[in-house]
């Protein structure tokens, strides 16, 4: 899904136009001034993103709310929330974010492993059963989670397995690997093959050609699917839901709770990820920025 | 005479440019342009990149509005015109030809949105004219560069517009596609009768097609005039210098007849006939082209036709096969470059030679620029200066962190 | 492109070189990691899909068979919410390409005079990808429930009948299937209009052509692989969903799609069988539906 590799791009601060710049002639031609394109582009542009962001706002908000049990109605203001977030249901909400968290880490770290391989023989490699492979990398993507959960819920069912962290972990891994291997498969392609030649003229060895000169480079790439499988096994939902037998999760906590209403503990987690996804993105999209603008100077 | 896009143009129009200024925020592309371009002539723009010569090309195509100024076509007020509705076409630098879309589609493009009648036949036709109407179905990314070049070419003139625009048409053309399309371009411009305007920074292309070349600089026009006045006698050091190279010297008049003004260039007498010297008084610049200055090995002897330099000293001998360039440094008057044919065998004085240099009086010409800064037209390749500067940027660069 | 990325491997591999074996431990661990984990499943899925109620056994309880009698009775039984689902899904693709296609133009054309604002919005288009999609999707529901402000406001106003609410409608459901795939359709159409080389657009109006005609034969083929990734990112998942369509969140009993009747098949009712040959049935709609769309929008080589 685009989407999702876009959105890894610019977690990474590496939207891809870095890469492609040079190659984008049209890039310098001024738009023509279309008299009302000239302002109504401009409002609607701000109307959308004030739409896309009302319910983050929302949520935000509704974090600081002096609720008793459920978070609907406003009953005053407090930080007693953000402080005490684990206080509420003996600390359900924390164990649930906590899982959400293990869950996430061990399966971005086997995804990215497993897909970067796959991304580099894809890219580097010739052999015959290559459209067989890009197919079963592609139809996982192009599949509804409901199928891909229920599919392994019956698999699970049909081995005898126990639903617990572990089916959770090897369900995440499953619908990371393809996002994996989209991302760095791209970085992989834009990399020169000549720098690696140089790297054999100047007397390294194959695994040292890989380790100094392959692998520095493909750094963003791999770092940008990681971020993206972390992002995609954290909020997760439907594929978890289908394969956590008891075991509970951030996402899971609140579809269970929705029902008698979320604690306001629950808006003060997302929100601290929320704000904590935030300033790295625009962290590192400020800092490319100016890279830029530097270099733009110098030449 | 009114020229409406529903309809063919009967012939070139005219184009006039009328006090045109083009500010971007940050610069200015176009300081002061007036000009004017007779109906059915081939006219190119010529000026180094970033000298303005597209953002004009840009603003008589309409996709560009001028901050002030009137741009005429045929005689009709076009300023305020949008793109679409000027009846003038452009075959762009890059050709644009529309990557969804047969090649046949793309040249019917612009007949079928003026609801011109049998689109499909004319567009046919057209391409029979540039002989690719075999690949009518092909996309453009299957055909070669020289083809696409043609299809734009065909894509823009098949609408008849009264005036065409080139932007760089041949620039991504090797030597022997060049000739070709140069040649084409020349026969459809004189079957047709368009008027052209043609931009480009190829002195060289500008001066084989065009009857009119207008040298451009920093947003204004230099020199304007027919390929070979502007050859052999530029008004500007930048025109001596951009359209092909010249020898300049800096000197003060000292004495002037009727046909001639003398001017000591550090001691050394050199004579300009005055028609063909813009300023008569005072400090001038005067110059002359490498390729009517002859070397000699001994001093020849002195005489009124010819001015004499030196004796100097052959620095530089590159021998190119036609012709060999030498460059002599002398004294007090700094390096100069000579172009001799090589009607012997090989170059004539070696490295390190002695040499002097003359020339005819009447090959020399005086510029109407105010010595000084005007010394020479900086030389691309003065890579060392080139990379002082980076260095220069990059140590800035290192100290702000 | 998730999708145009697998393409453009297929026809350039880089630098081709022989050593199979390496090849063969780069591919073999993700590979076999695949085939165990997404495609058994999906065979066990369609054994599942098959099988009938155990002849002693408890809820629950079933035996393999090939009883084809379990999608006759799914179709039956689900027919209301199959439809649902992909009337959904198309209508909440179509207001998503309706909201995104001015939006991601804007980004990817306006502001490319300005890298930085164009990063920043880009930022703000999946700053929803950062807070959880179930508490965005709630605090709609929130902010649109009876009591609301909004909707108060548009019953005083008499936009709006006093009985009438907007949570637990179809339009509810449809509005929270677009608003939480918005990205999905910005980001691919941002990423076509973004390489837009302008000079198209130039060279349409230089042949006559109006802004609105310049549009329409130039820009929309232009950017058609954006369209067809972002409306297939959208479809997809959309209809699969069950989360919108929920009555603990913005849908009602009226609403349930497809992805509901699965989970609740599966999860609570523990009929594997009916959740499975309504799991395949999905599956197969959604491949031939999308098969079809990109034949016809002639962009094959996206896939």
């Amino acid at each position: 899904m685009s989407g999702e590799v876009q959105a890894a791009a610019v977690l990474g601060g590496l939207s891809e136009s870095e890469q492609l710049d040079e190659q984008r002639p049209g890039r310098r031609v001024r738009p023509r001034r279309l008299g009302l394109g000239d302002w109504l582009l401009p409002v609607y542009t701000v109307i959308a993103f004030v739409f896309l962001l009302i319910p983050i706002v929302y949520t935000f908000v509704f974090s600081f709310n002096d609720s008793i049990k459920s978070n609907i109605a406003w009953r005053g203001f407090t930080f007693d929330k953000w402080l005490n977030v684990c206080n509420v249901e003996g600390g359900a909400v924390c164990e649930a974010f906590g899982n959400s968290i293990v869950i996430g880490l061990v399966a971005t770290v086997i995804a990215t492993t497993l897909g970067t391989m796959i991304a580099l023989a894809l890219v580097r490699y010739r052999f015959r059963a290559r459209s067989a492979i890009s197919l079963l990398l592609f139809l996982p993507m192009a599949t509804p989670e409901v199928v891909l959960g229920a599919g392994l819920a019956a698999q699970f069912l049909a081995v005898g397995v126990a639903k617990d962290m572990t089916t959770i972990i090897l369900a995440h891994t499953m619908f990371c690997i393809s996002f994996v291997v989209v991302t760095v498969k791209a970085r992989v392609a834009s990399l020169d093959p000549a720098l690696e030649e140089a790297g054999r003229d100047l007397y390294g060895s194959p695994a040292q050609v890989f380790w100094r000169v392959t692998f520095p480079l493909l750094m963003p790439g791999i770092l940008a699917a990681a971020l993206l499988s972390f992002a995609l096994s954290f909020d997760d939902f439907i594929i978890t839901n289908f394969n956590s037998g008891a075991v509970s999760t951030f996402p899971k906590y609140i579809y269970i709770s929705a029902s008698r209403g979320i604690p306001a503990e629950a808006n003060v987690i997302a929100s601290a990820v929320f704000l904590f996804a935030l300033v790295l993105v625009v962290a590192a999209q400020v800092s490319r920025a100016a890279r830029a603008k530097r270099l733009a100077k110098l030449s | 005479m009114t020229v409406s896009i529903r309809e063919f143009a009967e012939r070139g129009a005219d184009l006039e440019l009328v006090g045109i200024q083009k500010r971007f925020p940050g610069f200015t592309a176009i300081e002061e342009l007036d000009l004017t371009i007779p109906a059915g002539s081939f006219f190119a723009l010529l000026g180094p990149s970033g000298c303005g010569k597209t953002t004009t090309l840009r603003l008589v195509a309409g996709l560009e509005e001028p901050t002030q100024g009137r741009i005429l076509i045929g005689g009709t007020d076009v300023t305020s015109t949008k793109a679409h509705q000027r009846p003038v076409n452009t075959v762009f630098q890059s050709y644009a030809l529309f990557p969804h879309m047969s090649i046949l589609e793309n040249v019917g493009f612009g007949l079928k949105r003026r609801r011109i009648a049998d689109a499909e036949a004319r567009a046919h036709e057209a391409l029979r004219l540039v002989e690719l109407d075999h690949l009518a179905q092909r996309r453009p990314a299957q055909l070669s560069g020289g083809q696409q070049q043609r299809v734009a070419l065909a894509r823009a003139i098949v609408n008849r517009p009264a005036l065409l625009l080139l932007d760089e048409p041949l620039g991504a053309l090797d030597l022997k596609l060049r000739r070709q399309m140069q040649l084409e371009l020349k026969s459809i411009q004189e079957e047709v009768g368009l008027t052209f305007l043609h931009v480009t920074h190829d002195q060289e292309e500008a001066m084989t097609m065009a009857d009119t070349v207008a040298v451009m600089n920093k947003g204004a026009i230099e020199q304007m005039g027919a390929p070979e006045e502007l050859y052999e006698l530029p008004r500007t050091a930048f025109v001596a210098n951009f359209l092909g190279q010249s020898n300049l010297f800096t000197g003060t008049v000292v004495g002037t007849t009727d046909t001639a003004i003398t001017v000591d260039v550090q001691g050394t007498p050199v004579i300009v006939p005055t028609a063909r010297a813009a300023r008569h008084q005072g400090e001038v610049t005067i110059g002359v082209r490498p390729e009517k200055v002859a070397l000699h090995r001994e001093a020849p002897a002195a005489s009124s036709e010819r001015n004499l330099i030196g004796p100097g000293r052959v620095i530089d001998v590159s021998f190119s096969g036609v012709s060999t360039q030498y460059l002599v440094a002398v004294p007090g008057l700094g390096t100069l470059t000579v172009f001799a044919q090589n009607i012997g065998f090989g170059p004539v004085a070696a490295e390190g030679a002695e040499a002097w240099i003359s020339w005819e009086v009447e090959h020399g010409f005086g510029l109407e620029d105010e010595p000084g800064e005007t010394t020479r037209f900086p030389a691309d390749t003065d890579t060392r200066s080139i990379a002082a500067q980076r260095r220069d940027a990059l140590v800035a660069e290192l100290e702000e962190h | 492109m998730a999708f145009a990325a697998f393409a453009t491997a297929e026809v350039q591999p880089q630098a081709p070189r022989k050593k199979s074996r390496i090849a063969l431990f780069l591919l073999l661990p993700g590979i076999l990691y695949l085939v165990l984990f997404f495609l058994t499943p999906l065979v066990s899925l369609v054994l599942t899909s098959l099988q009938a109620p155990s002849e002693f056994g408890d809820i629950g309880q079933y035996d393999y068979a090939f009883n084809w009698q379990n999608y006759v009775d799914v179709v039956e039984a689900y027919w209301p919410h199959i439809l649902r689902s992909f009337g959904y899904a198309l209508a909440a693709t179509v207001l998503a390409l309706a909201f995104s296609y001015p939006l991601a133009y804007f980004i990817g054309v306006k502001a490319r005079r300005w890298p930085l604002l164009q990063s920043l919005m880009l930022v703000l288009v999946i700053a929803p990808f950062f807070i959880s999609f179930l508490l965005r999707t709630l605090a709609w529901k929130q902010i649109l429930s009876d009591e609301s402000f909004i909707i108060t406001s548009l019953k005083a106003l008499s936009l709006m009948a006093p009985d009438a609410h907007f949570t637990g409608t179809p339009f509810a459901v449809i509005f929270g299937l677009t608003y939480n795939f918005i990205p999905f359709m910005t980001l691919p159409l941002y990423t076509t209009l973004e390489r837009l080389d302008l000079r198209y657009l130039e060279a349409g109006s230089d042949l006559y052509a109006n802004p609105f005609t310049v549009f329409r034969k130039v820009t929309i083929p232009l950017s058609m692989p954006g369209i067809v990734a972002g409306t297939l990112l959208t479809f997809i998942p959309a209809a699969g969903d069950y989360v919108n369509a929920s009555r603990d969140f913005l849908g009602g009993p009226d609403t349930q799609m497809m992805g509901n009747v699965i989970e609740a098949n599966f999860l609570v009712l523990l009929n594997y069988p009916a959740a499975a040959a309504l799991s395949i049935i999905l599956m197969s709609a959604i491949l031939v539906l999308v098969g079809v769309y990109v034949k016809r929008s002639g962009t094959e080589d996206l896939l």
